[in-house]
């Protein structure tokens, strides 16, 4: 589904990404860890190109991102992303936050787009907030909103960059809840987390970064009990 | 000092008549200058160096020389290609919408830039184009921040379109000076056509003040 091979960015001279090759199965769902500043974000965020790759290549279902042929708009259709700070759009309710895009890019029917969010906020438990607007809304119930507005482009492949690192602990685990709910739906995830029990719970396989590199990947429960690398030893024994 | 107030009551017809070309020519200049502002931001703000180029040096131009320089070059040098004998009023609302479009296309950009940059990126990534992300998600928030600059941008022009006046255009300030000129009196007219700017003007501050409440008040969303 995901086909990463020795990707590299730099942001000026900083290199951020220095090689990282990494495929990913429909339906698996992949944990990323790591300090902060090892590149974890920049590596999510090129998989659906909202940052420029300078080397190396990514495929998403088979069609190559660094290619210039390859319509960007229609692979970003296909790849959802949740983000730390929601980013839901103020102006907008909820309601329209989620059949904004399915209308515009899509070019479905109001009636349809509202159906189906109506669905989707349902899944996620917010059906009652749906003509309210994202001010009124807790984080938790805001980042469940982002994810319910990412899914009603139907995309294959979820992204989440740290999700619940922006909320209040009693807010957490609702977000975490919808998530596992996905990934049991069978959705084919990268998540980038610090919540290790997620990670341990839903998680395929876990992937450790650092200073631009995967250092170590395993299933988690390998990868939590019996790190390999002295830096997976270290970085685990500072969070868990 | 003796005021006599008979030479204001006979010229208020021309001072009258002067201030209705005075907020129509001001508003023809913010209404194209809008139109040409929000093209010269966006245009401003490409990603291509080479696109932004021409924006950046309109924009420079327009704000780095004076509105009286631009009136007397477009008046008497560029209006005349067109049309002659040129006329002066045609000339002033080109003036005003050209000046006016290169600071409203500054206020477009600040308004713009203030919108997270979340916005875009959460805006792309469900597959909008740049131009759907803008015209859906960021501008229609960038407008509640601009108003306000805008506001004060309006003011501005009505006070330098006065400035039409040395190109004979009849607005306020050219009836005032008609009026100095005729009874070679200094008070009268002048003091009446600033009463008459600064009604107007302390009107659209308060007009400004009432929408930014307004807005205000319904921004919780
Ligand atoms: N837009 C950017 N411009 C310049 N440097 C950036 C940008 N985004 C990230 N970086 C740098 O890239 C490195 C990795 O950042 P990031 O991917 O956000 O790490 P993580 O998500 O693992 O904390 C950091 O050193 C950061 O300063
Ligand atoms: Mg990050």
């Amino acid at each position: 589904m995901i086909s990463v091979k020795n990707l590299k960015k730099s942001f000026g001279d900083n290199e951020v990404l220095k090689d990282i090759s990494l495929d990913v199965d429909s339906q698996e769902v992949v944990v990323v860890i790591g300090p902060s500043g090892s590149g974890k974000s920049t590596f999510i965020r090129c998989l659906n190109m909202l940052e420029t790759i300078n080397g190396g290549q990514v495929l998403i279902d088979g069609k190559d991102l660094t290619d210039k042929n390859t319509n960007i708009n229609t692979i970003r259709t296909d790849v959802g992303m949740v983000f730390q700070h929601f980013n839901l759009f103020p102006h907008k309710t909820i309601l329209d936050n989620i059949t904004l895009a399915p209308m515009n890019v899509r070019k479905m029917k109001k009636k349809e787009a509202e159906e189906k969010a109506m669905g989707l906020l349902e899944k996620v438990g917010l059906a009652e907030k749906a003509s309210a607007y994202p001010e009124s809304l807790s984080g938790g119930q805001k980042q469940r909103v982002a994810i319910a507005r990412a899914l009603a482009m139907e995309p294959k492949i979820m992204l989440f960059d740290e999700p619940t690192s922006a909320l209040d602990p009693e807010m957490v685990g609702e977000v975490l809840e919808v998530m596992k709910q996905l990934a049991k739906d069978g959705m084919t995830m990268i998540v980038v987390t610090h919540e290790m029990g997620f990670a341990r719970e839903v998680g395929d396989r876990v992937i450790f970064m650092d200073n631009g590199y995967i250092i170590e990947q395993n299933e988690p429960t390998a990868l939590f009990d019996k790190p390999q690398h002295k830096r997976t030893k270290a970085f685990l024994s500072k969070v868990l | 000092m003796d005021f006599r107030f008979e030479i204001v009551q006979d010229y208020m017809p021309f001072f009258l008549k002067g201030m209705a070309v005075t907020i129509g020519v001001s508003l023809a200049g913010i209404l194209i200058g809008l139109i040409l502002g929000l093209f010269i931001a966006l245009g401003n703000m490409s990603s291509n160096k080479l696109i932004r180029l021409p924006f950046n040096i309109y924009i420079n131009i327009f704000r780095g020389t004076p509105l009286l320089v631009q009136l007397l070059i477009i008046h008497f040098g560029i209006v005349p290609m067109f049309m002659s004998p040129s006329d002066p009023l045609v000339s002033l609302i080109i003036g005003l919408s050209l000046n006016s479009a290169a600071y409203i296309a500054e206020i477009f950009r600040a308004g713009i830039q203030s919108i997270d940059k979340g916005q875009m990126e959460a805006a792309r990534s469900l597959g909008m184009t740049r131009v759907q992300a803008m015209k859906l998600v960021i501008l229609p928030q960038a407008v509640k921040r601009v108003i306000p600059p805008l506001g004060n941008e309006f003011i501005v022009l009505l006070k330098e379109s006065s400035l039409g006046s040395v190109l004979a255009a009849p607005e306020l300030m050219y009836w005032g000076r008609a009026a100095a000129g005729q009874y070679i009196r200094i008070w009268e007219p002048y003091l009446t056509v600033a009463l008459i700017y600064l009604v107007l003007t302390l009107s659209l501050t308060y007009l400004m003040n009432y929408v930014e409440r307004r807005m205000k008040t319904d921004d919780l969303r």
